[in-house]
């Protein structure tokens, strides 16, 4: 994967779990969490802009975060899978939440003073809202899993499901390899230690069982569950029905 | 007035009672011959209302006589709580808004109505990106407080 497919990797991640987490908007369970989860949502997207923006650049061909946004297919996407499955219940969500945002926020952590100056400026900016949302997804996930007998049993399968969509955080080409030895940028597979540190003592406290790692032996990028394309057709939609459209 | 004040009395679009130096995000204003080129950093990642400031900038140095206007937007030094002046700090705590503390040192937040510091949060998060909920559990007033950030 080039440079730009990287930069292109993290601002679809944050694109996708915007569009999903802003699914909930009027939906929540309460109004607060309504709030919060718009909020985090809006955090991502523009994480995402900025990274689609420095990728349209990196890339030469004069695409801006828009073309990227709205005028790429599912297969050009470069999310990895965890963010783009369905919202499912809350529990799903949160558990989603909470393993993305742990590996956002030590990315990003580590992504300052990398050589790559617009990477490094982006994550100074989005480490210390990262910080939010782990702390948010870990108080739910906490309250769930050490609660009632059926939220335990709901939160317990709900990080069931999503976990084997956690290796693929890690997956590393021979290219993002290369980059990160001279400097450029972080190598995500090294973050893997402290991520499950840092998720294993979240899942300790909330009672709740780490499933056993899964040898899923996915491909990182461009191969999508069915999932994706339908939310990027809603994502999509208007500004395919009328190109450059402006609010 | 110079064109740094005109650009520095911009109010911010969410917190009425700031303008854009107490917030802390104007980072500059170049004047090159006919041409005036501002720079902005913005207070969240996604921060909705960077267009509409962009846009407030522009019409305040049209009205000053400037044509020629650039906005440019820079990420580093990531903006923090911390640059909120202290005069910022005043006037969002008269507006009935918790002003935020230092960074890292934040104990608890006081009531701006009554200056209880008997106060719970409701949410981490609030009516925009940059605050969050909070309820005073001496006069029992519900309250915005800036997040420190």
């Amino acid at each position: 994967m080039s440079h730009v497919g990287y930069v292109l990797g993290l601002a679809d991640d944050a694109l996708v779990a915007a569009q999903r987490l802003g699914e909930w908007c009027s939906r929540a369970p309460e109004m607060e969490e309504d709030i919060a989860l718009a909020n985090i949502a809006l955090d991502q997207l523009g994480v995402a802009r900025m990274l689609l923006t420095y990728a349209g650049e990196l890339e030469g061909a004069g695409r801006t975060e828009d073309d990227l946004a709205y005028l790429r297919s599912a297969h050009e996407f470069r999310n990895v899978r965890l963010v783009e499955l369905d919202n499912g219940d809350f529990a799903v969500t949160m558990a989603k939440l909470l393993f993305l945002s742990v590996y956002q926020r030590l990315l990003y952590d580590r992504s300052i003073g990398v050589g790559d100056e617009r990477v490094a400026a982006v994550a100074a900016k989005a480490r210390k809202e990262s910080a939010y949302h782990v702390d948010h997804s870990s108080r739910w996930v906490v309250r769930l899993g050490d609660g009632t007998e059926e939220s335990n049993e709901r939160m317990q399968a709900a990080v069931d499901l999503v976990w084997p969509y956690t290796d693929q955080l890690f997956e590393v080409d021979p290219d993002v390899h290369a980059l990160s030895v001279a400097g450029v940028i972080v190598d995500p597979s090294t973050l893997r230690p402290a991520w499950l540190a840092a998720v294993d003592a979240v899942l300790a406290e909330a009672t709740l069982t780490r499933p056993l790692d899964s040898d899923s032996s996915v491909v990182r990028r461009g191969e999508h569950t069915e999932a994706l394309a339908k939310l990027l057709a809603e994502m999509q939609v208007l500004h395919r029905a009328h190109p450059g459209a402006r609010w | 007035m110079t064109l740094f004040d005109v650009v520095a009395a911009v109010k911010d679009p969410e917190l009425r009672v700031l303008n854009l130096a107490e917030l802390g995000i104007l980072r500059d204003v170049s004047v090159d011959g006919d041409a005036v080129t501002v720079t902005i950093t913005p207070t969240y990642s996604g921060c909705p209302a960077m267009d509409l400031i962009r846009a407030d900038i522009e019409s305040a140095l049209h009205e000053a006589g400037v044509s020629e206007i650039s906005v440019k937007t820079v990420l580093d030094p990531p903006w923090s709580t911390d640059m909120i002046t202290e005069e910022g700090r005043s006037k969002l705590a008269a507006a009935g808004i918790a002003p935020p503390g230092r960074v890292f040192v934040t104990l608890s937040v006081r009531c701006p109505r009554c200056g209880s510091p008997a106060t719970e949060q409701l949410s981490r998060f609030g009516s925009t990106a940059c605050k969050s909920l909070w309820r005073c559990t001496s006069c029992l007033e519900p309250f915005d407080a800036v997040k420190a950030i």
